[in-house]
């Protein structure tokens, strides 16, 4: 299975992003006044989120696609986004706990926004070990399939949960809550860096998924030969 | 008026978690890779033998 080339430079185009994000969260956007360095982590912890919910959707879709054309490409796509999801959405969980610590005075609280965060991350994982328990590839991707539509309604849980819910959970943008511990103003080189920072995440996240795809396929190519071989 | 906190060491934890945890899951892809290859190159053999 050769690696194609667009594949290859994706490759790069991510590196070179991330780190052309990375540069402008150090040297360009400004020091929130109040919290200090730690209010940086909030670009790479917003645009980890955004991933892991992003992940979680390409995998209902796929999920879908799967029980209505039976193909097992859209097993691996949905086995592959919620994979990265569950990667992205513990490092949002756990930069928002580092950022937690110094501003609530607290690592962890059970608020909505965390609360529904970490039931989502939950129900991804155990995705992951109910497939294990599955010997039938047909019956394990049909479970999977369904699950990843179900368990997608944790996904605008956890989104809408800071505007509906009373939360000590910042709402960034739009956000009015008086209630709310480290909420900011935005400049707008605040505002570039994060958007900056989603969109390169994305790149991320659309070069991570083709390799895991890649991965599956393999996988799967070994399987058979093993299958081959006993009989 | 307000004073800015010390916070860089929780900053710093910040960015070795993220960067920590993506070069950890590239890893993961590659090895999971280097291993399927090997094993595909075995089973390849040993179908070509039968």
């Amino acid at each position: 299975m050769k690696k194609p080339t667009v594949l290859k430079y994706l490759d790069i185009l991510s590196l070179v992003a991330l780190l052309g994000a990375t540069a402008m969260v150090f040297f360009y956007a400004p020091t929130e006044r109040v919290m200090g360095a730690v209010q940086k982590v909030f670009y790479f912890h917003v645009a980890a989120g955004w991933v892991g919910m992003l992940s979680f959707f390409f995998a209902a879709i796929a999920g879908l696609l799967y029980l209505l054309k039976k193909k097992k490409i859209w097993d691996l796509v949905g086995v592959a986004a919620i994979e990265i999801g569950i990667v992205f959405i513990l490092v949002n969980i756990v930069t928002g706990s580092i950022w937690a610590r110094p501003i609530w005075n607290t690592w962890w609280t059970w608020d909505p926004r965390l609360t529904t965060a970490t039931i989502m991350e939950l129900v991804y994982i155990a995705y992951l070990m109910l497939r294990q328990g599955i010997d039938d590839p047909e019956r394990r991707a049909r479970f999977g399939a369904v699950y990843a539509i179900i368990g997608f309604l944790s996904v605008p849980l956890t989104f809408f949960s800071i505007r509906i819910f009373r939360t000590i959970h910042p709402v960034v943008i739009a956000g009015t809550d008086p209630t709310a511990l480290g909420a900011f103003d935005m400049t707008p080189a605040m505002f570039q860096t994060m958007m900056v920072s989603i969109v390169v995440f994305s790149i991320l996240f659309i070069d991570l998924i083709w390799h895991r795809i890649r991965l599956g396929k393999l996988a799967n190519h070994v399987d058979e030969l093993k299958f081959n071989i006993q009989d | 008026m307000n004073t800015t906190i010390n916070t860089i060491n929780y900053f710093i934890a910040g960015y070795v978690v993220i960067f920590g945890s993506i070069i950890g899951y590239v890893i993961s892809l590659y090895v999971r890779w280097k291993n399927l290859k090997q094993e595909e190159e075995i089973l390849t053999d040993v179908s070509d033998q039968k």
